[in-house]
């Protein structure tokens, strides 16, 4: 779910993450507007200075802008730049753990191989 | 600048000393978590800052002006405490029309609307309300005023949880329409942890942690494995504290881990939040004492 907050990372990013989150799975399609910091300040209790720390992130990744005196809203580039960055990350978020899990399962490549077809053909 | 220093503040009551060389900066429009364990002290500085009582040395300034005690700035800072400054037997409209009056401006907008979302009867006397009704009433208050440095001492005493909420966003609320610095000293470290952008600990005298949340929570670790693996880690590293469960070791860590150290495969390493650091801040003499 979005806005779920843990300890692992400051919250100034993962309210940044989870925005663009958002964003990547079209709850913030392009054009529309993204949650202001009042609102996420009072909904979840943050600290307002916080919440703007983390909208500033994605206001410098480009992808959210905003628009004097109605708030922020998502760029139109912004799912094809957040595409982008994650598989440029997948092999490394993603794969390499997939190979150090096979192998302490004792799984061969060949296995993995087919494993990896299968999931294709569940789709 | 509205900057509010402490400078040496010292305080004693005869022998005993409350308060050891604190040096404090609130910064303007800036939200504070003043933490610390019973007894340790805050309250007595939230009085010796609000002139309510006099540090025994050691200087306050505000605006880089020393206070003298007799030209302290009475409507700049704003306490709102445990204890009863107000008559008993007023009736709540009396008690906001009075403090209007003392503080020169009042915020009657955001007072009707605290008043009608808690259900608070302007007829009724401060004596015919409950405990928590009695916070609910003193925290309105003191956010109203045009104090631009406000301190919450316990300003969730008695208060259920939904209240709490509420109170928690009006505080946001009374912020974000106008900035100021906001002091919360409480116990429920959990409930505000993500309110706050400074941290203030007071332990055994003294502050200990004087750092915004951020790089606190960046330092807070739990690391845990086997224990020989774990103390080979931790070496040179600020332990706070040492589990153990059957084979599982487990070390509190404030500290920022060294970067060139490789992590071991068998550690898990993990941030623990304010709370769980604060309880080991703050355990160790405590425990010992007893």
């Amino acid at each position: 779910m979005l806005f779920e907050f843990n300890n692992d990372e400051p919250l100034y990013r993962q309210i940044a993450n989870q925005i663009e989150e958002g964003i990547f799975t079209g709850i913030f399609p392009p054009d529309s507007q993204v949650p202001s910091t009042t609102e996420l300040s009072r909904q979840f209790n943050l600290n307002p200075a916080t919440v703007l720390k983390g909208m500033n992130q994605l206001v410098t990744a480009g992808l959210i802008e905003k628009k004097r005196g109605l708030g922020m809203f998502v760029t139109e580039t912004a799912p094809a730049q957040i595409t982008e960055k994650r598989q440029a990350a997948f092999y490394q978020q993603h794969v390499q753990d997939l190979v150090k899990e096979a192998k302490q399962l004792n799984l061969t490549k060949t296995a993995l191989l087919a494993l990896i077809e299968r999931g294709y053909d569940h789709e | 600048m509205n900057e509010l220093k402490l400078t040496q503040i010292t305080k004693q009551f005869g022998h005993q000393v409350i308060l050891d060389d604190i040096n404090l900066t609130f910064k303007p429009n800036t939200i504070y978590g003043l933490l610390g364990r019973n007894g340790v002290g805050k309250s007595t500085l939230l009085n010796i800052i609000t002139n309510r009582i006099f540090a025994s040395s050691g200087t306050i300034s505000w605006q880089d002006q020393a206070l003298t005690g007799r030209d302290h700035p009475v409507q700049a800072f704003y306490l709102m405490s445990e204890t009863n400054l107000f008559s008993k037997e007023e009736r709540l409209n009396k008690i906001i029309k009075n403090t209007a009056l003392l503080q020169g401006q009042f915020d009657e907008t955001l007072s009707a609307e605290m008043m009608t979302a808690f259900g608070l009867n302007p007829k009724k006397k401060l004596s015919q309300l409950s405990t928590g009704y009695r916070t609910i009433f003193k925290a309105m208050l003191a956010l109203c005023v045009p104090a631009e440095v406000v301190f919450l001492d316990e300003p969730i005493l008695g208060l259920d949880a939904n209240h709490r909420e509420m109170l928690y966003q009006f505080i946001l609320k009374a912020y974000e329409e106008r900035p100021r610095t906001i002091v919360l000293a409480t116990h429920l470290i959990e409930e505000i942890a993500n309110l706050i952008e400074h941290v203030v600990i007071l332990n055994e005298t003294q502050v200990i942690i004087d750092e915004p949340l951020e790089t606190v929570l960046a330092k807070s670790y739990r690391i845990s494995g086997p224990e020989e693996v774990v103390q080979a880690y931790c070496q040179e590293l600020n332990q706070l504290a040492t589990e153990q469960l059957g084979t599982l070791y487990i070390a509190y860590i404030y500290d920022q881990l060294p970067t060139e150290r490789e992590i071991p495969d068998r550690l898990t390493i993990e941030h623990v939040d304010l709370q769980q650091t604060f309880i080991k801040l703050t355990n160790e003499r405590g425990n010992r004492d007893v």
